[in-house]
């Protein structure tokens, strides 16, 4: 991938260096295109984790109180929940933007992980006392306690198994009609969870009260003597911090995996079954494996997702499950670019923010800078309307996305391999609009 | 029979034993339509075959019923000594029959790179946790591929176009394309459909050069869907004639040519007389 990408790259500078006349800017360009491709590959995503990693450390130096328009920073807090509505973001992009399938029901994944966060590691279940590697709880304390840790594990693989579950007999529909059906899923698991305390006597979700309190992750006493690792999160002071730098690891895996099932061989399988399901099963690919594979893999991150916030908030609550969720995490992966990890993420974060505080941060700051004080509005409560005018906004001036996929955005950056083909440039230079034969007719649409 | 002087070349005799595609009475219909009727097809070891007939005659169906893109009415079809009768797409590519399509149907947004390593599927292995973890059992794999993707391209007169994306190579390369990423699919049988269609002339004869050198070179039975009879008619081994579904009549290129059905079905009736 990043070899591909060097040699794009090479080809482009050489044209670059024809056309550009050698400002400082452009010769600090070319001394960066010097540098060997790793290094450039690397060296933004080090500088990136960097801030990210360091965030609650100069949060509190950041000026605060009358930011313009954001008023103020998130608080760590707040991060750990855009991070994990990110990850699931991700995940859900593995099923929409990779394998073309519409998915409305990508809450149902979210639910099934933190119920099992719910029932693997709370007092939930009065009738056994089990403790795996639990940590923060006294050792009588009854229930199923098994390790955070594990219980991440476990939920994704379990979710990852009700993906396939759910898309055994649904993903046989195409289109619109797969739509519909997961809809329709993503529906009946928290009616299903909102009703199940009593099933046949048996109490398995504690209906709307939901489950709580879940355990909190942590490394166990004998790591905290030894290395100093916190014990329990819930113990510890700083545990919005150490929850941070825990979902950023949880989205960083996701995002790892992600890249990394994109460019094998059933990540191209996903792509040409969005790009043309009958060529596909026509080229050797089994289409209804290959599709759950999709669904069991966006699963999976849904799942690890919902058990860790489930941790996080300590609690797994039906009302957390609604339709809302579904369409807000589709429109992370409509407005960052189907099909493009950086540009979910982006979106994700954003989004994520403006649901979490931002709009509210935002509507602070007109009231107090730009409304008088006779008309004040609530930003906050036009957040639907305002989140429409978004994504018609994004249709109609950047339907590709934030970031666009590497592949779409390829067809205009980059030419074949190799800097001696010189005039394909000129002629993708031709293609381009504006560039020739202009009032001609105007660039035709691709696609 | 004497040879006429307007085949090119001698084709080799196909070797003798069993056939590689048998179609015994394949019959489909859709509601009351009976696109194809009792069809009884064979395709012969390193032959290349051609299955003619007017726009409607039920070449396409036929070809799709071979490929488990539709589910017979009735009938049989045994490739390589295995029933694939119904057996669905990706599972009778598996066992060796790779195809083009008649609308060129490549994907788009891949590159044409991509394009052929799709093709290569059922051939390579690697799993979720050997590509996550980056195996290198499967790097290896996966390096091997796409050395393999570029001869393939080369070979079918692709040489410089990898990395660029499908959508945006020229028609004639986009047919080209697709004959590659059929060939990676390992076929021993190898379906085109109306391969020629919008092409030019000139275009036309360099690509069914290209058929006739695929079948010298490559261990590959070749099955034509035409109706521009011309086209087949310099490099088939046997050509069959369909119309409303049946056949109406099976032989060497010069036997068709002379056949009065086929010349009635073709210009109507009162052209033989």
């Amino acid at each position: 991938m990043a070899r591909r990408r060097d040699r794009a790259r090479g080809a482009y500078r050489s044209y670059r260096s024809q056309a550009a006349n050698r400002s400082g800017v452009n010769t600090l360009r070319g001394e960066w295109r010097k540098l060997p491709g790793p290094v450039r590959t690397f060296t933004p995503i080090v500088i990136l984790l960097t801030i990210a990693i360091l965030y609650p450390f100069y949060l509190s130096s950041l000026p605060t109180g009358n930011v313009p328009l954001i008023y103020s920073f998130p608080s760590v807090r707040s991060m750990v929940t855009i991070l994990v509505f990110t990850t699931m973001a991700v995940g859900l992009n593995v099923v929409v933007g990779y394998c073309g399938l519409l998915d409305l029901g990508y809450v149902a994944f979210y639910a099934i992980g933190a119920y099992t966060a719910g029932w693997l590691a709370s007092g939930q279940f009065q009738q056994v006392n089990f403790h795996f590697g639990s940590v923060g709880i006294s050792r009588d304390a009854r229930g199923i306690h098994i390790s955070i840790w594990l219980v991440l594990i476990i939920a994704a693989l379990l979710t990852a198994y009700g993906g396939v579950l759910i898309g055994l007999p649904t993903l046989r529909l195409r289109g619109d009609y797969l739509a519909i059906v997961t809809l329709g899923f993503g529906e009946i698991i928290p009616q299903f969870v909102r009703n199940a305390d009593s099933l046949h006597g048996f109490d398995l979700t504690h209906g709307t009260f939901g489950i709580s309190p879940i355990d909190s992750p942590g490394f166990g006493n004998r790591l905290h003597t030894a290395v100093g690792l916190p014990s329990a999160y819930s113990q510890e002071f700083t545990a919005d911090r150490l929850f941070f730098w825990t979902a950023l690891a949880l989205l960083l895996v996701t995002i790892f995996c992600c890249i990394r099932l994109r460019d094998s061989r059933l990540g191209r399988a996903w792509i040409a079954i969005r790009e043309d399901e009958t060529a596909a099963g026509a080229m050797g690919i089994p289409l209804m494996r290959t599709k759950t594979w999709a669904y069991a893999i966006g699963a999976f991150f849904g799942g690890a997702a919902g058990a860790f916030i489930a941790s996080f908030n300590a609690g797994a609550f039906p009302s957390q499950f609604s339709f809302n969720i579904s369409v807000f995490l589709l429109c992370m992966v409509i407005l960052g670019g189907m099909g493009s990890i950086w540009g979910v993420v982006v979106a994700g974060v954003i989004l994520s923010w403006l649901n979490v505080e931002g709009l509210a941060n935002i509507g602070t700051w007109l009231n107090n800078n730009i409304f008088p004080q006779s008309h004040q509005i609530e930003v906050a409560k036009y957040q639907f309307g305002i989140y429409g005018i978004i994504i018609v906004l994004m249709m109609m001036f950047r339907p590709q996305g934030l970031i666009p996929e590497a592949r779409r955005k390829r067809e205009i950056e980059e030419g074949t391999r190799g800097a001696l083909d010189e005039p394909l440039y000129e002629m993708r230079g031709a293609n381009e609009p504006g560039a020739g034969e202009r009032g001609s007719g105007g660039p035709i649409p691709r696609g | 029979m004497s040879e006429q002087p307007t085949t090119t070349a001698t084709p080799p005799a196909p070797p003798a034993g069993p056939d590689l595609l048998v179609a015994a009475e394949v019959r489909k219909e859709f509601g009351g339509l009976v696109a194809v009727n009792d069809l009884t097809f064979t395709i012969p070891g390193r032959a290349i075959v051609s299955l003619i007939g007017p726009n409607g005659a039920g070449k396409t169906t036929f070809f799709n019923t071979l490929t488990g893109l539709y589910k017979v009415t009735d009938g049989e079809i045994t490739f390589d000594g295995e029933d694939v009768t119904n057996k669905p797409p990706h599972a009778i590519t598996e066992r060796g029959v790779g195809r083009t399509f008649q609308n060129i149907r490549l994907f788009n947004q891949m590159t044409a790179l991509e394009n052929v390593l799709v093709g290569m599927h059922a051939r390579l292995s690697g799993g979720i946790l050997g590509s996550v973890f980056g195996l290198p059992r499967v790097r290896r794999e996966e390096r091997e591929a796409r050395e393999r993707a570029r001869e393939l391209l080369t070979y079918a007169g692709l040489g410089r176009v990898d990395d660029e994306l499908a959508e945006s190579l020229s028609y004639g390369d986009q047919r080209r394309l697709e004959v590659a990423r059929a060939l990676a699919t390992e076929p021993k049988l190898l379906l085109l459909d109306e391969p020629t269609a919008g092409m030019n002339p000139q275009e036309t004869v360099t690509f069914m050069e290209f058929v006739s050198k695929l079948r010298e070179e490559r261990p590959v039975s070749i099955l034509l869907i035409e109706h521009d009879m011309k086209v087949v008619m310099g490099i088939s081994d046997r050509v069959t004639v369909l119309d409303y579904g049946e056949k109406i009549a099976e032989g060497t290129p010069q036997e068709i040519q002379k056949d009065e059905r086929v010349i009635e079905a073709y210009l109507g009736k009162g052209a033989t007389q």
